[in-house]
């Protein structure tokens, strides 16, 4: 159950997300769950605490106790930014400043609308044409795939490490580290 | 000895970076009573028991580079940016040359090299000659006057480095505290082809620990430095003098305090006003004020103040960056390491082709900075520059940035101009409606012409060490239509100095030679604002080791403007 989109508009970023890092012989975002990072990230406020900052000090992947699933607590300035940067001013003095700010939610409803409510079912050439249409949007949804592929995935993306994987990124390394011979030889 | 008086404190310290937190340490051992005030959130210090370091730092790329997790945010405390006052009243709003708003500042994103600066960066006015447009000075002390003071923050920050290693060095009383770390393959190969052209690369002095230091562990090379908070605590950030200072008993720290302002009153500072998490406003009385707030938002506070002196703001400093990139066959694996393990300084002392260079560019001189040898090494970001499309994973596999691109990063010397400067915005406001610090800049020539001439030799080593291909560029890039991204006008160094000069003379200088304002001697500035040259060296030891001299003078009711020392 997504935390932001709904169903259809699920499909349409998963399909627009695949055209953006594709499935070949490596997994892509489709199998990262890279539009499950987006959703995670635009409905960050339904989380309590909100998933902004994952926490620390160790994902425990490499030894530690896991503490990246275990999101940061915002403070009431920071919850003003994050909500005001994902919602928008929506009007309310107490976040316009320095005047309205459009969130992402709305960048990217318009977005989805620009490339279709029938995206997920156009071919791939239909697709990419659109995608390049809306060349506004595309470029702010590629930065968040690629946080979706290749960033933590505490954050909802990157699942079994697909993203790290196929890059051979070992990712999070502490508290392991690397030995000093990893660092100076070849 | 404490300062007796009826104030709340006998110092409040604005700002909990290497300066402040320094200043906080030195005075709480003079045992001073001292109030941190520090704006951002507190990430650090286990503020019940300071003696347990916190968790809060990770490897976590989204975090740090992309959700400004040691702050600031940009929406609640934009900058802005012109290159002129002929664009009007800017041309950009929003992250311009952030330095961390968190407890420890700058000191915790910074992946730690801590270079001293050399015996002519004191005297580059006597030593090169004047500049035309340029307010090229010497500082009001000599490197000898600071020796002292680098020893001993070389051995609070905790240092590694090799004290025979650079030919180029000022002289030093004795050994770093550490033997350096592990040095990176890539800066191997490209120390190997430095050498081959003449120049000199050494192990970088840096601030992460080598060997279990201070107690706080040894480096483990995650290579999740630059940009990142340390989630072991391996790197000298100010978290040993903020843990000192607040187990002194005599030191309090309070995060998420906005100062807006110092109260003045027939030029002496009597307290500070500020606003805590909630809103709430509180003025603190104190005996001395020490402004600690990095080299835009201290003179930010100034003017927010209402202080007067024309030159506050003024001879804004960066460092110009010159990049020299290439790809290697080999992978070099960026991400294993302490970010930068190799520097080379050569290319700050001007030799006679240099000269004749400058001559034939119509300058004096110039002269360049340290030159760092890192990779970048993260792979989203890498992700961001390769194309979306089918395209996309070849890239990503092939890796030819994160792990084949190496290269040089010059922080080259940036002449003070008074043109340069810092001030409040007219009508750009942050969260809690206070103006925000505005920033005009535009690079001397002596910035590209230097940048020129050292950027080709630079991308000349790059295929000595067998490049396939090699590219330059600059931050700033003066002409650059990407206002407020990397390829912009806007430098992307975090190195920021000058906005209250000191000196001898309140006509020509903010600050004395003990960084204490003219106009209101019991405020004294720690941090790189008072700096008259910006080097070609990071500023960061520098500004501990004045920290260290400035503030024990005043604790010791020392310096030329003792008498005013209550």
């Amino acid at each position: 159950m997504p935390a932001f989109f709904s169903d259809e508009e699920m499909r349409v970023i998963e399909a627009a997300c695949a055209r953006l890092i594709p499935t070949d012989e490596d997994p892509g975002a489709t199998e990262a769950g890279v539009a499950h990072y987006i959703d995670g990230f635009l409905g960050a406020f339904s989380f309590d605490p909100p998933r902004i900052w994952a926490g620390g000090a160790f994902s425990g992947r490499f030894g530690g106790s896991p503490g990246f699933a275990s999101f940061h607590r915002l403070t009431a300035v920071d919850e003003l930014a994050w909500r005001t940067r994902i919602e928008g001013s929506l009007g309310q003095p107490e976040r316009e400043w320095n005047g309205p700010v459009v969130g992402l939610q709305e960048r990217y409803r318009a977005g989805l609308a620009q490339l279709g409510g029938d995206f997920a079912d156009a071919g791939p050439e239909d697709q990419d044409g659109r995608l390049r249409a809306a060349s506004g949007f595309t470029a702010l949804l590629y930065e968040h795939a690629c946080e979706g592929m290749y960033g933590a995935p505490e954050y909802g993306g990157n699942r079994d490490l697909m993203g790290w994987r196929y890059i051979d990124f070992a990712g999070d390394v502490q508290p392991r580290g690397y030995t000093d011979e990893e660092v100076s030889g070849p | 000895m404490s300062p007796s008086g009826a104030h709340d404190f006998d110092a409040v310290i604005i700002g909990s970076g290497p300066g402040g937190s320094t200043a906080a340490d030195v005075l709480s051992a003079a045992g001073w009573s001292v109030l941190i005030l520090e704006k951002g959130r507190n990430h650090l210090i286990d503020m019940a028991d300071p003696s347990r370091l916190a968790e809060d730092f990770s490897n976590d790329e989204i975090k740090f580079l992309f959700r400004h997790f040691l702050g600031p945010d940009p929406l609640l405390e934009p900058r802005t940016f012109r290159r002129h006052a002929g664009e009007g009243d800017r041309i950009h709003v929003g992250e311009v040359n952030s330095v961390p708003t968190t407890v420890g500042g700058g000191g915790t994103h910074a992946d730690g090299k801590v270079p001293r600066f050399r015996e002519d960066d004191f005297r580059m006015l006597e030593t090169f000659g004047p500049i035309d447009d340029a307010a090229v000075a010497d500082w009001p002390l000599t490197y000898d006057d600071l020796e002292p003071c680098y020893t001993e923050a070389e051995r609070l920050v905790g240092v590694a480095g090799d004290a025979g290693a650079n030919p180029f060095a000022a002289w030093r009383s004795g050994p770093y505290p550490m033997a350096p770390g592990a040095p990176m393959f890539g800066a191997v190969l490209t120390s190997v082809a430095a050498e081959a052209h003449g120049l000199h690369p050494y192990a970088a002095p840096t601030a992460a620990n080598s060997v279990p230091y201070d107690g706080r562990p040894a480096c483990n090379n995650c290579g999740f430095c630059a940009f990142f908070g340390c989630p072991i605590h391996a790197k000298g950030d100010p978290v040993a003098s903020l843990r000192r200072a607040l187990l002194s008993g005599r030191a309090e720290l309070r995060p998420e305090t906005f100062v807006s302002r110092i109260v003045v009153h027939n030029g002496r500072a009597t307290g500070v006003e500020y606003q805590d998490a909630a809103g709430r406003v509180t003025t603190v009385g104190t005996g001395h004020v020490v402004v600690a707030g990095g080299g835009i938002e201290t003179p930010r506070l100034l003017l927010l103040s209402g202080l007067e002196h024309p030159l506050i703001g003024r001879h804004l400093m960066f460092h110009f960056q010159t990049f020299a990139m290439g790809q290697l066959p080999q992978k070099v694996h960026g991400h294993k390491g302490r970010s930068v393990t190799h520097v080379h300084d050569d290319h700050m002392i001007p030799d006679d082709e240099s000269m004749a260079a400058a001559r034939a560019a119509g300058l004096p001189w110039f002269r360049g900075g340290m030159v760092e040898h890192a990779g970048p090494a993260h792979p989203i970001l890498e992700a961001k520059l390769a194309p979306w499309g089918p395209l996309h994973k070849q890239v990503m596999r092939a890796s030819t940035m994160r792990e084949h691109l190496w290269g040089f990063t010059m922080q080259g010397e940036d002449l003070p101009q008074a043109t340069n400067r810092v001030d409040l915005d007219p009508t750009v406001r942050d969260v809690r409606g206070f103006p925000v610090a505005r920033v005009t800049y535009q690079p001397h020539r002596h910035e590209l012409v230097a940048s020129e001439y050292y950027g080709a030799k630079l991308v000349d080593v790059m295929y000595t060490a067998g490049a396939e291909w090699a590219i330059r560029a600059t931050s700033p890039n003066p002409d650059g239509t990407d206002v407020g991204g990397f390829d912009g006008p806007i430098a992307t160094s975090r190195h920021v100095a000058g906005t209250c000069r000191m000196g001898t003379d309140p006509a020509t200088s903010v600050c004395d030679p003990w960084g204490r304002l003219h106009d209101v001697p019991n405020v004294m500035i720690a941090d790189s604002s008072p700096f008259p040259t910006g080097s070609g060296y990071g500023p960061t030891l520098t500004l501990v080791a004045l920290a260290i001299r400035n503030a024990r003078a005043l604790a010791d009711g020392g310096g030329p403007t003792g008498a005013d020392v209550a």
